[in-house]
């Protein structure tokens, strides 16, 4: 079922939580809500649940209006950042208590739970209580026990977030997967891009109450909308320059050409990606930035090297290929040229 | 389904192994043996002094003549055995009305942010710092025959009970209006289809109204009768439940507040209502807590003096509570029978403690708990 959201603002004292947000999630697809922590992503997620009350705004599920129905009669599935597993109840009291409250016969709910345990792979381990399980395990549980009433929307409030990093990694994968058999549309917050990026359809990129931008991972990934999701996206060289004659100009050098076209001479941001960074030994007309090597760290599958432009004493991160890496022979303390091959640019008026 | 085969199982989370057996003196940070030892006996001797030998001597002094004796001082004379009744019926009273309200005030607290929230905190432990002597004076300077209400009382006191016995049905019926409504509106049959805001005011007011009639056509309360609550059992409960007004809550927000809401949004998402999520989630969770509470609020309702003291009036046989009687009979040289009575109290004490220690371990604690996460981000 597909979600709108019209026009929701929240406030807490004086912190606007959302201010104005709109979203339309379609039926089917798999949403991120990704921002830093204070963006008002968990808010936005609470107020579809119906678990907080939105100053004002509408909440939609498939057309109806549902702003004013309660928690329970939304049908909208919810998995709590801490699970919120009821720590008095077994695994199986706690994934069958949906069906329990609903006053579901006792033999469908022994068997719709035993379905859902054989799901998670957690039925050897049906009658014991939270605290014995491990963390994954206890995520599994909870998302079981919002899956069990099957509801029409499944929500996720930074599923991964309390995780260490190899069950993390597994569970991204087996969610993706569960979505792709159940196909109920889903939305989870996260403050991860890469874990946005691989599990989700679709990203909504979030910043103090306000979406930033809407997309496909790879559009928003691609085609920032604005420096703050440029930033937010991984790591990101910002120089000081201008444009001239459709070229990024920082400190003399035209470092390359951005993909919009910007008025000339504007004072600009100049926003260039550590793997978009072009190192060579010699200077190519005035398009490269003479700089210096300060540190190698070659471990990974990238190069990683930091440098510093001799002009500005600005740091510059690069990441090159190995072989690249191999070709131009990198030590620290050697003179380079620096230049780009790709390059976003932004009207100075930011603020990070 | 395939996404079974993703997982491969963690192994299971081995339990930790013992801690090592720490040998004597392996702390570098002990201090020398003769300021242990001396510190150690210098708390056993005063706690011996001032706790142990009193509490043997109340039960050496009560049993000094035998069993049968005993006996005979704690039954035999009629004022000690009424004096026993009357505590067994204000202490449970005074409990009740403490319990309701400890545990409406702990969810409000706990879980609502509304103005006045930190006035009522505090409002809460107002019993704790006042002396039991003044909130006495204060209930005979309100109820007593010189007091405020006090020419009311005498005249016609059953007068405000039609009214009081019918706001409290009404309040009961207005409860259960919520308890029961349907959440869905759809779902919502006969009188929850009207707005809540035109049932509630109308149907109360009528039933209020016809409550009070029906009970003073009736005359189901005598009329131009005084109505006795200083030197009777009204006053003795209200300032018993007065004095121990904050055992409950004070127990129960701490815990509430560790426990958080999350569990209960998760059953309310699930599909329960608010009485299921109550029930089902919210009980378990604070009942130790609850259960020790209740204790600590028996012992101190069972033994109160002071604020009992002022508004009793001391009859015998009629007002006398048991902490009263025993500074009777002490007064009046019998002391076989005086330490009879402490010796029960004593003994209700021994056992409040008992059932207190091993409570403690059974309430959740505030580091275990999850965190709850505050909105916003």
């Amino acid at each position: 079922m597909s979600i709108q959201i019209k026009n929701v603002s929240k406030r807490f004292g004086t912190f606007d939580a959302l201010d104005n947000v709109s979203l339309d999630v379609p039926d089917g697809t798999l949403l991120a809500l990704l921002g830093p922590s204070g963006s008002g992503k968990t808010t936005l997620l609470r107020i579809i649940a119906g678990l907080e009350v939105a100053d004002s705004g509408t909440v939609m599920r498939e057309g109806e209006d549902i702003t004013q129905q309660s928690a329970r009669d939304r049908k909208i599935g919810f998995v709590f950042q801490h699970y919120a597993l009821f720590r008095h109840m077994t695994v199986e009291d706690n994934i069958g208590y949906g069906l329990r409250v609903r006053k579901r016969p006792k033999e469908l709910i022994r068997e719709r739970v035993g379905e859902l345990l054989k799901l998670i792979r957690l039925d050897a381990l049906a009658k014991r209580y939270p605290a014995q399980l491990s963390g994954g395990q206890r995520q599994r549980v909870a998302l079981a026990r919002a899956l069990a009433a099957e509801p029409k929307v499944l929500l996720l409030d930074e599923p991964f977030g309390a995780l260490d990093a190899k069950v993390r990694q597994e569970l991204r994968v087996w969610l993706r997967k569960l979505h792709q058999e159940i196909h109920v549309t889903s939305v989870f917050v996260t403050h991860d891009q890469e874990e946005a990026f691989e599990v989700a359809d679709q990203v909504v990129v979030m910043n103090q109450g306000r979406i930033e931008q809407f997309g496909t991972p790879a559009e928003v990934f691609e085609r920032p909308a604005n420096p703050f999701v440029m930033d937010f996206l991984g790591n990101v060289n910002v120089f000081h320059g201008r444009v001239e004659q459709g070229k990024a100009v920082v400190a003399g050098a035209a470092l390359g050409s951005p993909d919009d076209a910007h008025e000339e001479s504007e004072a600009a941001a100049v926003y260039v990606r550590p793997h978009e960074v072009v190192i060579q030994h010699e200077q190519s007309g005035n398009a490269s930035l003479p700089a210096e090597v300060l540190h190698v760290n070659p471990a990974g599958s990238r190069v990683k090297i930091e440098l510093r432009a001799t002009d500005s004493d600005q740091l510059i991160n690069a990441e090159l290929t190995t072989e690249r890496f191999a070709e131009l022979a990198l030590k620290s303390g050697d003179m380079v040229f620096v230049s780009a091959s790709r390059v976003r640019v932004f009207a100075t008026n930011y603020v990070i | 389904m395939s996404a079974e085969a993703v997982f491969v199982e963690p192994p299971e989370p081995q339990p930790a192994p013992p801690p090592p057996v720490r040998k004597r003196f392996a702390n570098p940070r002990h201090d020398p043996a003769w300021v242990r030892w001396g510190l150690t006996s210098f708390a056993v001797i005063v706690v011996g002094i001032l706790v142990v030998v009193p509490v043997v001597n109340i039960f050496y002094e009560a049993l000094k003549e035998g069993v049968r004796v005993y006996w005979d001082n704690l039954v035999a004379d009629p004022d000690t055995r009424h004096s026993i009744l009357l505590t067994a019926t204000v202490v449970p009273i005074a409990l009740v009305a403490n319990i309701v309200f400890g545990v409406a005030a702990a969810w409000a607290i706990a879980r609502f942010n509304f103005p006045g929230r930190t006035l009522l905190t505090a409002l809460i432990d107002l019993p704790f710092a006042v002396s039991p002597v003044v909130a006495g004076l204060m209930f005979v300077l309100i109820f007593g025959l010189q007091g405020y209400l006090g020419p009311f009382l005498r005249d016609d006191g059953f007068a405000v009970m039609p009214y009081l016995t019918s706001a409290g049905g009404v309040f009961v019926l207005v409860v259960l209006y919520f308890l029961y409504r349907p959440a869905n509106s759809a779902a919502r049959r006969g009188l929850w289809r009207r707005p809540a805001w035109l049932v509630l005011p109308t149907a109360g007011a009528v039933l209020f109204v016809l409550g009070v009639v029906v009970q003073q056509r009736l005359g189901v309360w005598p009329r131009n009768e005084s109505l006795k609550i200083i030197f009777a059992t009204p006053g003795l409960v209200l300032a018993t439940a007065f004095v121990t007004f904050p055992f409950v809550a004070r127990e129960l927000i701490p815990i509430m507040e560790a426990v958080g809401s999350d569990e209960e949004l998760a059953a309310l998402n699930l599909g329960a209502n608010g009485w299921q999520m109550f029930w089902h989630i919210t009980t378990p969770n604070i009942k130790w807590g609850l259960v020790y509470g209740i204790i600590l609020c028996n012992a101190r309702a069972i033994g109160e003096f002071g604020a009992v003291y002022v508004v009793s009036g001391h009859i015998a046989g009629q007002t006398d509570t048991m902490p009263l009687r025993i500074e009777k009979l002490f007064q009046e040289y019998n002391l076989p029978g005086c330490f009879a009575v402490a010796s029960v109290l004593t003994l209700l004490a021994l056992l409040t403690l008992v059932a207190k220690t091993r409570l403690e371990r059974k309430i959740p604690s505030v580091t275990h708990a999850p965190t709850g996460e505050k909105a916003g981000a």
